[in-house]
């Protein structure tokens, strides 16, 4: 019987990525303790757009996300819950010419990483996709990426791990973490220590903070999603959908749940606190939105947004996520500021990060993500 | 009527919006749309009056076609000169089921029952505090006497059972426990359902007003001062929105509202008309805790609401899976529940399972009702159309 | 006045102007001065089917806030029917609707 509040990994941070870390600690026969300062997935892990995507991502991830999209593919069975990930295609759209040469670029990019992308031109892509716009000039679709409901995908990767025999603590917020001689002493609000020779960070925008007092301060922004969602209508759009441009005013994403509701996101960030652990919707944002959903799909102009969100997200300066072994202290790992983009890299974070805290190295490659990135920068 | 008068005197010296909704609010302007276009409208204070609506109990059949909520039912009568069928079950608590059953009996429609989940023994208890308010209570009794005298059958303390019928040609009829324990069985091809109100506190809670659990009613209300003050600046609650008062009530509360507004610019009111309004209140809030005490909600029988009942009509979703997201998915609170499992994520927003569904989680969670918290408001909110653009835009 | 088996029935006023309107595609009457509700529902027994497989919904709250009466027209658009007047022309469907409608 192992000694209460110690294990072999703490992982402090109960978002996609601290339980699925858990989860797949588990998995390789680790003692692990995730410790989460409110509910499991209630930060950005539970309020994101819920995309499955790898199209578009930066290229040296694409390892990564195809790493991830494997797991994505054995859900439900791997952990026993359904997050309703389906794979339904990924669709973007561009509306000028240089959009097309991005897709073109991306497209030659992508393909030694095996996503293979298919470029559609105007007509063709209307007659395939009936409900897109008169404006887009092509398109260029990922067959094999999906979406998946954000607001069950940590839960379920959390309650997997604990059935596993994983210790998930909820309600208890970390308060101060110091490396002794042989592990890390973790102390929590609520007055309970616990003790592991190995921790993992992985807390989301909060990550930057904790990551200071290590001396590995980094530069990270919190930010609001901009969320929302229609009324249900007859599942008529499959794909994910979004847009190909340099234009962040024109980045709108939108996806159908096969209930119907069209949840949509995009074009500018809201206000996000980290103190308050408060994030709006601005209201002009969401009016914006309004314009570029029916430049992207006309018909939803005839449909009612009943229900916006927001969460708090992390975003790096280079807009890549943190993630590795500390440069610093030994014992020591990240996974977090994610920069919205996280949602479907979870699942294989948590796979890579037990791989490389069990073994100490990991078969696929994340030094982009290094923290060592920014010494002496922030 | 004094409203319509008061409101004449006005013209030409406000702006009038009509048909807008108010979806969303900022510190400092509220954001409006009407006729498709959607404006801001700044601020330096704001008195939100937004209303209230019917406090709603699923029942099992609560979803078929044919039942409406009590508030529903007399506005059909009353802006529309239509019953909401040919013969009308009347199911609930409060004055206003016995008021709405008598203009169902004076327009000619059939009355099938009056059947009060609240005990004849609450009336009593209730009395010292309604005696605040002679009037009504006559009133009150009047409209028992000509529902009696036509015959139509009034329970006290009912447990309801089951509205019957079908989900395609809806109400047959409904089915009750009476006050001995007796199954009752009334035939109609209606019901209006509906105890009491609950406030309208969305901008309320978007506006960033502190909440505070009223044991009494069993709600949250937006924290407030009898003078319409929150604890946000600038920001002012009256009429039933802020706490359900009645008609004269929401009067009196709308006068105080407007002298703290008047006072926080700095314009001079007079102190003793507001120190009237004051004590008139108070008489207006003691009948208020009166009328809880005499039709309480029945927040027993929400917690017992029967696991395949519907419990959130837009989604669709049943008691037995917001049980289930407390036990087996852990929820400690409703908004964890809505995540969860859809529970108040339609497009109602809460409005109508939100209370209900606060007495399931907390039973189910073996915990007291304010433990399990309450819906965070968000916008818009009513439904906004996608086809509203920004003025400015 | 009102259709034999339909759901509301009129008590009274009933001597307001006609409206004509297509409901199904079945052309029906109304009076002027009726919501969209009173329009569809003194003709028929329904309004619009539950988009979760549980029946046939005709409405609720009666103003404006339960949001279970928003009917489709026969291009797709969404029309909260207790809320909304009836106009002359209106195509309302309560059963079976296309959206999106395209080209």
């Amino acid at each position: 019987m192992p000694e209460a509040n110690v294990a072999d990994v703490i992982v402090v941070g109960g978002g996609l990525m601290g339980s699925a870390t858990a989860f797949f600690l588990r998995q390789r026969g680790m003692s692990v303790i995730l410790l989460e300062r409110g509910l499991v997935g209630q930060q950005a892990s539970g309020t994101n757009f819920g995309n499955v995507r790898r199209q578009g991502r930066f290229l040296p991830q694409l390892p990564l996300a195809n790493r991830s999209r494997e797991i994505w593919g054995k859900l439900p069975e791997l952990i026993g819950e359904d997050v309703e990930f389906i794979r339904t295609g990924h669709l973007r759209v561009g509306y000028r010419p240089e959009h097309v040469g991005m897709m073109e670029a991306y497209r030659d990019g992508a393909k030694p990483y095996g996503l293979d992308l298919e470029l559609i031109s105007g007509n063709a892509l209307r007659e395939r996709f009936p409900f897109i716009g008169p404006e887009a000039i092509a398109g260029s679709y990922s067959p094999h990426d999906g979406h998946a409901n954000p607001r069950l995908s940590a839960p379920a990767f959390a309650r997997a791990a604990r059935r596993a025999g994983a210790q998930v603590v909820e309600n208890c917020e970390v308060m101060a973490i110091e490396r002794g001689v042989e592990d890390f002493r973790v102390e929590t609000k609520t007055g309970a220590v616990f003790r592991a020779p190995l921790v993992q960070i992985s807390a989301g925008a909060w990550g930057g903070r904790l990551a200071a007092r290590f001396g590995e301060a980094v530069p990270i922004e919190a930010r609001g999603p901009q969320m929302a969602v229609t009324e249900p209508v007859p599942y008529a759009i499959t794909p994910v959908l979004g847009v190909t441009t340099k234009e962040k005013l024109e980045v709108i994403y939108a996806r159908q749940v096969t209930r119907g509701n069209i949840v949509f996101g995009g074009t500018a960030h809201g206000p996000a606190d980290l103190d308050t652990i408060r994030a709006s919707v601005r209201p002009e944002v969401t009016l914006h939105q309004f314009t570029q959903l029916k430049r992207m799909v006309p018909a939803l102009a005839q449909l009612n947004l009943i229900r916006v969100w927001s969460g708090i997200e992390g975003y790096m300066r280079d807009d890549l996520p943190v993630m590795g072994p500390s440069a610093k202290v030994p014992g020591l790992f990240y996974a977090f500021g994610f920069c919205g983009h996280g949602f479907q890299l979870g699942p294989g974070v948590g796979d890579v990060m037990a791989e490389l805290i069990a073994t100490g190295a990991t078969t696929t490659p994340i030094e982009p993500f290094g923290i060592a990135r920014f010494a002496g920068a922030a | 009527m004094a409203v319509h008068g008061a409101f004449a005197a006005l013209a030409g010296k406000v702006e009038y919006l009509p048909e807008t909704l108010a979806w969303n609010i900022q510190p400092g302007a509220l954001h409006v749309a009407r006729d498709g276009v959607a404006r801001k409208l700044p601020f330096d204070a704001i008195i939100l009056a937004t209303g209230a609506t019917d406090r709603l109990l699923p029942v099992p059949g609560w979803t078929r076609p044919g039942v409406y909520s009590l508030g529903g039912a007399q506005v059909s009568l009353k802006a529309q000169a239509c019953a909401i069928g040919a013969k009308v079950a009347f199911l609930g608590t409060g004055p206003l089921l016995y008021l709405v059953a008598s203009q169902y009996l004076k327009a000619g429609a059939e009355v099938a029952a009056v059947l009060d989940t609240s005990p004849n023994a609450a009336r009593f208890k209730a009395l010292p505090l309604m005696a605040s308010r002679p009037e009504l209570l006559v009133k009150g009794a009047a409209l028992l006497w000509k529902l009696r005298r036509a015959g139509v059958p009034i329970l006290r303390g009912v447990t309801p059972i089951a509205i019957e019928g079908d989900a395609e040609q809806g109400v047959t009829g409904l089915r009750v426990k009476d006050a001995q324990g007796r199954e009752r069985q009334f035939g109609a091809d209606a019901v209006a359902m509906g105890w009491h109100l609950r406030p309208e506190t969305q901008l309320a809670d978007l506006a960033g007003c502190a909440f505070e659990h009223d044991a009494l009613s069993g709600l949250w209300m937006a924290k407030m001062e009898p003078d319409g003050r929150t604890g946000v600046k600038g920001v002012y609650l009256a009429g039933d929105s802020a706490r359900i008062l009645g008609a004269d009530g929401a009067e009196i509360a709308g006068r105080l509202a407007a002298s703290s507004v008047l006072m926080d610019l700095g314009i001079a009111v007079p102190v003793a008309e507001v120190t009237e309004l004051h004590a008139r209140r108070a008489v207006m809030d003691r009948f208020r805790r009166g009328l809880l005490k005499a039709f309480p909600w029945p927040g027993h029988l929400a917690a017992a609401v029967p696991d395949d009942t519907l419990l959130c009509r837009c989604e669709a979703i049943t008691a037995g899976e917001l049980r289930r997201s407390a036990s087996a998915l852990g929820a400690p609170e409703v908004n964890r529940a809505k995540a969860l499992t859809r529970v108040g994520m339609g497009r109602c927003q809460g409005r109508y399972c939100g209370p209900a569904g606060q007495e399931v989680l907390a039973a189910a969670r073996g915990v007291p009702l304010p433990e399990v918290g309450r819906l965070r408001g968000q916008a818009p909110v009513k439904p906004l159309s996608i086809a509203t653009i920004a003025e400015d835009a | 006045m009102g259709v034999n088996g339909a759901r509301l029935k009129r008590v009274a006023e009933t001597g307001r102007a006609p409206v004509s309107l297509v409901i199904d595609g079945t052309p029906a009457t109304a009076l002027e001065g009726d919501t969209l509700l009173t329009a569809v529902l003194t003709n028929g027994r329904q309004l619009r089917v539950s988009e979760f497989g549980d029946g046939v919904r005709s409405g609720f709250c009666l103003m404006g806030a339960c949001q279970d009466c928003w009917v489709y027209t026969e291009e797709g658009g969404r029309l909260r029917a207790c809320s909304t007047p009836v106009a002359e022309g209106m195509r309302i469907v309560t059963r079976g609707a296309t959206w999106p409608r395209l080209g």
